[in-house]
């Protein structure tokens, strides 16, 4: 393994740690925050904020350097537009999220747990990435 | 609306936001990459990306959490009680739909407020009402 893949396999590791320990694996306490309009279980918010506050300023560090410590190019999304593509793909999102309560960090990381209902999950996961590639390439041949 | 005092777990939530947010931070600063799990794996899927060998590392590190959580202490609950049929058709939707959007919770509500970003801010309003929409349709209209 070299040094990037071994990198990247350590924030593979402390982000599952950080779902795990905040709840967030576990789909009934995701549908408890999503639950607005019944009994609220406010933790998901305090995650993201958790994770933003730290966020905030080593992103800001990231923004001004163009490579990475490991000497990597620093790759950041240069999209701006807000589209029909971005809110109606995060609503799709959004409603099967809501479903089942799993979004896909957390489905892989019961997976990892060997949770088989997060198998069906995360295979049919794939199999939407699948179809959205399928989708784009009809639709798109020149691509 | 009312709290369920009994469900919130403020300091392991708060807690475990850092470690993701450090996580994502890692990323970027040593790997130059967005820590967003919908566009890792998605690149994954692409066999013509010359960039799998980290993606796949990740996805091993996410995976490999559970494991190394159990070394220490006995893993907390996850409970799924989604039926098969909605496990699928949830699937699908995140998936298709993460990919339109070019992002989920971790790459743009966590990263793309992290670097203040306004399509990110939209793409998590949207998810986030969605997923609120969904649950009061599931729940209260349906009582399922």
């Amino acid at each position: 393994m070299n040094k990037l893949s071994l990198s990247a396999f350590a924030a593979g590791l402390v982000f599952s740690l950080g779902l795990l320990l905040s709840g967030m694996a576990n789909p009934e306490k995701v549908l408890g925050f999503l639950d607005l309009f019944g009994n609220w279980d406010p933790s998901l918010a305090l995650v993201m904020g958790g994770a933003i506050a730290v966020g905030l300023p080593l992103f800001t560090i990231a923004k001004k350097r163009t490579t990475s410590i490991l000497g990597a190019p620093i790759q950041l999304p240069s999209k701006r537009d807000i589209d029909r593509r971005l809110i109606l793909g995060s609503l799709a999102f959004g409603i099967g999220w809501g479903l089942a309560g799993f979004c896909p960090g957390p489905g892989i990381v019961a997976a990892g747990a060997l949770k088989s209902g997060a198998f069906v999950f995360v295979l049919s996961m794939i199999g939407g990435m699948w179809a959205f590639r399928w989708l784009e390439k009809r639709h798109r041949p020149a691509n | 609306m009312t709290i369920d005092w009994n469900a919130f777990t403020p300091y392991t939530a708060l807690g475990g936001g850092v470690l993701i947010g450090l996580a994502s931070a890692w990323l970027i600063l040593m790997n130059g990459r967005i820590a967003g799990i919908s566009g890792i794996l998605g690149g994954l899927l692409d066999q013509t990306s010359g960039d799998r060998r980290w993606r796949a590392a990740f996805i091993l590190g996410l995976l490999a959490g559970p494991a190394v959580w159990g070394l220490f202490y006995t893993l907390p609950p996850i409970e799924i009680r989604a039926t098969t049929p909605v496990l699928i058709a949830a699937g699908l939707l995140v998936g298709i739909g993460t990919r339109y959007a070019a992002g989920c919770t971790s790459g743009h509500g966590v990263c793309g407020l992290s670097r203040l970003s306004p399509r990110s801010l939209a793409a998590t309003l949207a998810f986030m009402g969605g997923g609120f929409a969904t649950v009061y349709v599931v729940r209260h209209l349906l009582g399922a």
